[in-house]
């Protein structure tokens, strides 16, 4: 099954099983969806419960809000993460704040999608990666899916749960191929190991988990190592438990992330470790990011400005043999 | 009048030697074509003074030329070279040219709207005789921001003319199902600005409304709202046609094919067949021109990366 396919099955089952499931965002319902994640809910279910909104980012999130304070479960596509960015103040000053501002009278069971990143050539206003600016908004759950298994049981957990959730895909996942077990336990707040391994811990998310697991067998291969992989999955909470078993292990760090550097969500990873697995670190942790600049057009300057497979590698084997491996 | 018309099919003609070149993929930007809307970019740019301002949009290539913005610079930004508009940096959705007066475009809509804005303000405070245009489509009228800059430049008679292309789309989904049954220049005149609306494809019928909002705007009576009505032919974004999707009704498209603005101001021109022929072959030539110079500038160098993220 597709990602797309994926979240759009977690759709429908949701929508099916509890009618006040509704969807709002710009060009979902008639056409579908720009990734076609809603395809043919707007068949099923109606224009009363798959709305196609009008170009307005800050009442689609916004209107999310009162729909949930209504009584509905809303779950609003953003097209884009930059477009996001228009929503912001009710993501942040209303969504997240006001079930604890009202002392708990409202729930506000929302979830707010959108995809982001690089994918070709789209420059520095359709680029970008948000999740490190709203991870750090307390009231947010933040997920992200790096695989259709994770996009379906993520999204329909995200449905399920009262609490808002910034839910994050990638542009260049939508038409990843991966096997859906739907009857299988994920649970979306544990970080998953996409690979066991015994000297080196890479931690990563969204597509750059893809991108890293393309870099392992150079990386162990020059440096004679094996290499664990772990998909962190939720930004927010963080799987702490499965970072230090495995840090425990290996010993050794490296956060692999695609937005940029300075402030970057992998700061706070690595932070995490220097303060609570200090004694079993070996080496200094290395973290691997975007440039602290706009995403460049030029595609030749777009993909040096972002972690790939092969920057990946080439910096992992450098620090490795300047750190004892 | 003869030199609009030839601005108009200066424009189509290189849309389409876009589309024709963008199956190449050396060219991967994003291209929303003006294809059927260049009545509007003609007849709003070329009553404009060089020092006047525009903003545009992600449909930006029809503003940028008509305002009289470089057209090899343009090219060489859809393949990301160095000679680009603005460097390899931006790509199709981010266009400038300052020389020519052409503000900048970007793509997040609504975007530009209170920049352009703000430059009017700007224009005001120094008492230049310049004013600036926004563009704008149905689509952008539903953000918050164009309410918030509409309101402002009303309360301030900044010299700003907001000039909306209705062509009934935002990507897929039609402005029916996006807006209520209204005149959407009303809104605008109900927020205080004089407000005036017209067939976008008539080049006769936009000229005098774009006079008549220059006059006012020029004698400090702006803003000036302009709603004009047209069509995008291809698809919303990319090289292609997109009518097999079936989000517009059969038959839409060819009904404004039918009132093609390059076709209406040839007729009402009389310009005939042998003096087109003879516009088509120059139009032709300065295109392959200026598609050869382009390509003949480098890539942007890596060393440069961080160049402009601070002054
Ligand atoms: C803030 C924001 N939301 C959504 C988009 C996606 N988008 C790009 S163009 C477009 C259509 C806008 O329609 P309109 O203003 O009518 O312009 P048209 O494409 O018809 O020329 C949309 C929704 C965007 N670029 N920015
Ligand atoms: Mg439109």
């Amino acid at each position: 099954m597709l990602y797309r396919e994926a979240l759009n099955l977690a759709y429908h089952e949701a929508m099916t099983a509890d009618e006040s499931v509704v969807t709002l965002g710009e060009d979902v319902g008639f056409y579908g969806g720009s990734y076609r994640v809603t395809e043919k809910l707007y068949e099923q279910f109606g224009a009363h419960r798959v709305i196609d909104t009008p170009i307005s980012e800050q009442s689609i999130v916004g209107n999310a809000v009162g729909m949930a304070i209504g009584g509905l479960r809303p779950v609003a596509e953003i097209m884009t993460a930059n477009f996001a960015l228009l929503a912001f103040d009710q993501i942040i000053n209303h969504m997240a704040k006001l079930p604890y501002m009202s002392n708990g009278k409202v729930q506000l069971p929302i979830v707010v999608r959108f995809p982001q990143g690089v994918s070709k050539q789209l420059a520095a206003q359709h680029s970008e990666s948000y999740e490190q600016m709203l991870a750090a908004v307390p009231g947010l759950i933040v997920l992200t899916a790096s695989t259709p298994q994770a996009a379906y049981h993520g999204l329909k957990k995200a449905i399920e749960l009262d609490d808002p959730v910034i839910f994050i895909e990638h542009e260049l996942l939508y038409n990843k191929k991966g096997e859906v077990d739907t009857q299988a336990r994920f649970d979306p707040f544990k970080a998953q190991i996409v690979k066991p391994g015994n000297n080196i811990t890479l931690v990563s998310y969204l597509k750059m988990v893809d991108d890293v697991m393309t870099a392992v067998p150079e990386i162990e291969q020059q440096l004679g190592v094996s290499c664990e992989v772990i998909d962190l999955n939720s930004l927010n909470p963080i799987d702490t438990d499965t970072l230090k078993t495995s840090l425990s292990k290996t010993g050794r760090l490296v956060m692999v992330e695609e937005d940029h550097k300075t402030g970057g969500y992998g700061a706070q990873i690595v932070s995490w470790a220097s303060e609570h697995c200090f004694y079993e670190l070996d080496a200094p942790p290395l973290r691997i990011a975007g440039l602290d600049t706009p995403i460049p057009y030029n595609r030749t300057l777009e993909l040096a400005s972002i972690p790939t497979p092969d920057s990946i590698a080439q910096q992992i084997i450098q620090w490795g043999k300047q750190n004892g491996l | 009048m003869k030199v609009l018309w030839r601005e108009m099919l200066r424009i189509r003609r290189f849309e389409e030697m876009v589309a024709s070149q963008y199956a190449e993929q050396e060219m991967r930007c994003p291209v929303h074509l003006s294809v059927g809307q260049e009545a509007i970019a003609v007849g709003v740019c070329s009553q404009l003074e060089p020092e006047d301002l525009v903003y545009s949009n992600h449909r930006a290539h029809a503003h940028y030329l008509a305002k009289g913005g470089d057209m090899t610079a343009l090219i060489a930004e859809f393949y990301g070279l160095e000679n680009g508009c603005v460097g390899g940096w931006g790509g199709s959705m981010h266009l400038m040219d300052l020389k020519a007066g052409f503000a900048g475009s970007t793509p997040i809509v609504g975007g530009t709207v209170p920049i352009a804005t703000g430059a009017a303000w700007a224009q005001k405070l120094k008492q230049s005789s310049a004013c600036t245009v926004s563009f704008l489509g149905d689509g952008c009228f539903e953000e918050g921001g164009v309410a918030e800059s509409l309101n402002f430049a009303a309360l301030h008679q900044l010299p700003i003319l907001y000039v909306l292309e209705n062509n009934l789309y935002s990507v897929y989904t039609p402005l029916e199902k996006r807006q209520p049954p209204r005149e959407l220049y009303k809104v605008a005149e109900a927020m205080g600005l004089k407000s005036l609306k017209g067939f976008g494809n008539d080049l006769e019928e936009v000229l005098p409304l774009v006079e008549q909002a220059l006059k006012w705007i020029r004698s400090g009576e702006g803003p000036v709202f302009l709603e004009l009505s047209t069509y995008r032919w291809p698809e919303h974004c990319g090289p292609n046609d997109d009518d097999h999707l079936g989000y517009r009704p059969e038959g839409e498209l060819q009904r404004w094919q039918a009132r093609c603005p390059i076709q209406l101001a040839q007729v009402n021109l009389g310009i005939d067949e042998i003096e087109r022929s003879q516009i088509e072959a120059e139009v032709k030539q300065e295109i392959e021109k200026c598609w050869q110079q382009a390509l003949e500038g480098g890539i942007p160098k890596a060393e440069n990366m961080e160049t402009n993220v601070y002054a």
